[in-house]
């Protein structure tokens, strides 16, 4: 099996063995298996309906499959709860926005943060010692880290749900990397966003893979084609809980079977360009 | 001598003054404070001096020499300054671009100035220098300051300003004393900028300025209001605005004070309600975006906050003109003024920034006589003042205590203006320029016997003010043959908060038409409030319901017009005039003869009977990208 410990680029951070998930009858996925490199951006794409999120629900914990084996870092994490696979280093974001609407942007972000506090309640309650320095190097982590990288100072203090689309997925990101997680899963960060926008996160989504103090391993899933076959390393295809292949871009889009069922016979960069 | 007891001499240039303010103030006093991730961070003088001597020693041992150009780019930032000081410490001349630049107006500077260094913030600037390198044979270095997305740039000729500041402290190490001794070697006629003017008609023209040029300015700025080396400035407007060079070193050198970078452009608002500052220099478009705010807060406030506003106002109106009349304020109107400042003048001003503002300057184009009035009422002491790149800044600055809303005040010391047979305005003072670069023809029609000849059209009033008409080529002719100025129409017309921009036409035609501009957010906010729908710019600028909003607000201004000057027609555009389709300078002023070109369908249709204009044309995006705009536009008539 995968060894445990520090990960160098390219060993196996995420593996799905063979992995089922059913709803009554219906096979959400029907034997799936995956393996994710640690510096990759990996990318699932597919029809509506293939199982895409519910792959990611798998992976981070909310769903929890019927048959199969996940192993994150080596270590088999099907038993283990959504928080504390968290605490590992498995964060995401969501389909639909998920954030607190009422909070300002910073405190979205800063509960990202929350499962890294480690300080208890009385020095917390008199702000002494080691949760003054906690607090300390949280915010500058904060502020230096995500709000320079996503570009969000001027909202800051701005309650979430006064923002733009567009701006609300920025800082569902922002939340997601408060965490400082290792493998990010994003669904879908790009529904929904304008043009400009989408080449704004495209963008923050390669610095967090390239940039060495991030170097995130990302699992993308994600419906324009044009992004997801410039930024991915891998595409893993699936269709109606199935597994179609899973390859580089140039050989996804060269598979017929990939064509057929997802990409029809257009042009692939056809999409948004 | 001024306030701050330096006395200006042809000897002096701005880089050894700044060895003499280093000395004095050292660690003792801040220089500048940046807002950077979410804190303000303060460098000393002496952080501002080690950055700029290792900096300059940097370039130099990259190969800059005396006289050499040296091109900026960037947000307003600590980084960009030092560049700059870098530079003439050196004895390189600074050249300096708008921010949003074009990449064709780029290259057309970096090329015309045969720049040799060129210091850029982040990896948008640095993509804009090295997609023109091949094209300007004379650049050859180029500098960034931000790391984010450079991580895969290895050319040989790009490095960041921290490994440049390295190769200073090496040089440092082998030639102790360099800097020092090239800073002596300076002279105040030695050029210090090279600036490039916004130009409303053709390319723009670099405009040479010397040492002496640009301290004597401060200096007679400073004998006429003061500032203190307490004081706080913010430091927003770009650097590539002579304004801003003539309060951030003219004045800010001189004085001492500190200077303030907010966090990112767009949270300069807050970061000046945050500092707070003493004075304050800016274009009327920002005065005027500061208008619409409280006005669209109002609209959208309570009952009894709508009341004391009105109550506040009215009497901050009824005292502000007293004092444009120079009258006496009676006991109980300063009493009441009182009960306005309290409740309201108080609070909004420190919203706005602007309670510890001693003084504040429009200039730069011309700022209506609607809005003036109203920062009065406020309490807030708001100047005109008048100037030109080519005297380094200012030459005509309101006095406190004689400020006239339709004058843009009289000369600072040291500063002559007269009016030539044809009305045109000439300035002479040490301040005037050295000449075009590389363009003697337009040296030579500007600069005549050491009189600067602004191009401007205006007169000199009984008491000594100056008051601008417009530029002598906007003048138009009404249709009873009388001159009226399309500027002034426009500034009226822009009070109103639900207009961003307008254009006034009419020059030598029976009546006078209009082409607006509305304001996305306010209309937009409004429409909502009216349960009218929208989804884009275009589509609600036509709105029937906009145009009838738009008709009462052309009504309002055109109360007070003389009859000829009525604006009797007008159409909604379907966009905002932009300074990168080229409808604006990078200083916000409307290019008349482009705009007219390139919307004479428009222009034909508001003086025929046709009320319906059919539209196809391309906007222009910032990276470059063009989009084609097919639409219809409607023309309304206005009552008259």
């Amino acid at each position: 099996m995968v060894q445990v410990g520090e990960l160098k680029e390219g060993d196996t951070i995420l593996k799905l063995e063979d992995i089922h998930m059913y709803f009554g009858k219906v096979a959400a996925l029907a034997g799936i298996s995956l393996e994710v490199k640690k510096g990759e951006i990996h990318s699932i794409i597919g029809p509506n309906g293939a199982g895409k999120t519910v792959m990611m629900n798998c992976i981070n914990g909310l769903y929890k499959p019927q048959r199969g084996d996940i192993f994150f870092k080596g270590q088999r994490v099907n038993n283990i709860r959504p928080y504390r696979r968290a605490e590992l280093g498995i964060s995401r974001t969501f389909q639909k926005l998920e954030l607190f609407g009422g909070m300002t942007v910073l405190d979205n972000i800063r509960l990202g943060r929350h499962i890294h506090l480690k300080s208890g309640v009385v020095s917390g309650s008199i702000y002494v010692g080691k949760t003054k320095q906690e607090e300390i190097d949280s915010r500058k982590f904060i502020e230096e880290e995500i709000i320079d990288l996503l570009e969000i100072e001027s909202i800051r203090d701005q309650p979430a749900h006064m923002l733009p689309y567009g701006l609300q997925k920025r800082v569902e990101l922002g939340r997601a990397l408060a965490l400082d997680p290792e493998l990010l899963l994003l669904d879908e960060p790009l529904a929904g966003l304008n043009l400009e926008e989408v080449e704004d996160m495209a963008r923050f989504i390669l610095d967090l893979n390239e940039e060495k103090r991030w170097k995130v391993t990302c699992i993308l899933v994600e419906h324009d084609m044009g992004v997801v076959m410039d930024i991915s390393h891998r595409v893993n295809v699936l269709n109606f809980g199935n597994q179609i292949t899973d390859g580089t871009p140039e050989e996804v889009q060269a598979n017929p079977e990939v064509v057929k069922a997802y990409l029809g016979e257009e042009d692939l960069y056809a999409t948004r360009r | 001598m001024n306030g701050s007891g330096i006395e200006i001499t042809k000897d002096l240039t701005i880089p050894k003054l700044f060895l003499s303010q280093c000395k004095k103030y050292g660690k003792e006093k801040v220089a500048m404070r940046e807002k950077e991730f979410g804190i303000w961070i303060p460098f000393t003088w002496q952080d501002y001096y080690d950055n700029v001597k290792y900096l300059c020693l940097g370039m130099v041992s990259l190969g800059l020499k005396r006289g050499d150009k040296v091109a900026m780019i960037g947000d307003n930032r600590p980084e960009g300054l030092w560049a700059e000081m870098a530079a003439m410490c050196a004895g390189g001349v600074g050249v300096w671009l708008f921010q949003d630049c074009m990449m064709d107006e780029v290259k057309y500077i970096i090329d015309h100035s045969d720049s040799k260094f060129f210091v850029g913030e982040t990896q948008e600037e640095v993509d804009k220098a090295l997609s023109i390198k091949d094209d300007c044979p004379e650049l050859e270095c180029i500098i960034w300051d931000d790391p984010k997305g450079m991580r895969n740039y290895h050319q040989d000729y790009l490095m960041s300003i921290k490994k440049v500041q390295e190769l200073g402290k090496e040089l440092d190490k082998r030639e102790p004393g360099l800097f020092e001794k090239m800073i002596n070697e300076g002279h105040g006629d030695d050029l210090c900028l090279l600036f490039y003017t916004s130009g409303t008609t053709a390319l723009p023209k670099g405009a040479l300025l010397t040492h002496w040029n640009m301290l004597t300015m401060g200096q007679n700025l400073m004998s006429v209001d003061p500032c203190y080396d307490t004081d706080d400035f913010v430091s927003y407007l770009p650097f590539a605005w002579i304004g801003e060079q003539m309060m951030s070193i003219s004045c800010g050198l001189q004085v001492g004070y500190t200077l303030n970078f907010p966090e990112e452009p767009e949270t300069a608002p807050e970061n000046i309600r945050e500092i707070g500052p003493h004075v304050m220099f800016a274009p009327p478009r920002l005065y005027e975006g500061m208008t619409r705010q409280v006005q669209v807060k109002y609209i959208d406030s309570t009952w009894i906050k709508r009341k004391i506003y009105e109550f506040a106002t009215k009497v901050g109106y009824k005292v502000a003109n007293l004092k444009f009349e120079k009258k006496p304020v009676p006991w109980q109107w300063k009493l009441l003024n009182w009960v306005a400042y309290v409740t309201m003048q108080k609070k909004l001003k420190d919203h706005l920034g602007m309670s510890r503002l001693r003084h504040c300057y429009t200039g730069g184009a011309a700022m209506g006589p609607d809005h003036f009035r109203f920062f009065h009422a406020l309490g807030v002491n708001l100047k005109q003042i008048y100037g030109q790149t080519e005297v380094a800044g200012i030459s005509i600055v309101h006095r406190d205590g004689d400020i006239k809303f339709d004058t843009v005040g009289t000369p600072i010391p040291d500063t002559e203006v007269r009016i030539t047979d044809e009305g045109e305005i000439i300035t002479k003072s040490p301040s005037v320029f050295q000449g075009y670069y590389k363009n003697e023809e337009a040296t030579e029609k500007t600069l005549v016997d050491g009189w600067l000849y602004s191009g401007d059209r205006g007169f000199i009033d009984e008491e000594g003010h100056l008051v601008v008409f417009d530029r002598s080529k906007d003048v138009m002719t009404l249709s009873d043959g009388r001159p009226f100025s399309p500027q002034y129409l426009e500034t009226r017309l822009k009070f109103s908060p639900f207009i961003q921009e307008a254009w006034a036409i009419g020059d030598k035609r029976e009546y006078v038409t209009a082409v607006m501009c509305i304001d996305y957010a306010v209309v937009g906010k409004w429409a909502d409030d009216r349960k009218i729908n929208y989804t884009s710019y275009p589509e609600l600028s036509q709105e029937l319901k906009v145009y009838d909003l738009v008709q009462l607000q052309i009504e309002e201004a055109n109360k007070d017009l003389p009859g000829p000057a009525k604006i009797h027609k007008f159409v909604n555009l379907y966009k905002v005039f932009d300074a990168d389709d080229e409808e604006l300078t990078r200083t916000s002023k409307l290019r008349r003869a482009f705009v007219g070109n390139r919307y004479k369908d428009i222009v034909d249709a508001l003086y025929s009977d046709s009320d319906i204009v059919h539209i196809d044309t391309k906007i222009t995006y910032e990276d470059g990208r063009e989009q084609r705009i097919k639409t219809d536009l409607h023309i309304q008539k206005v009552n008259v």
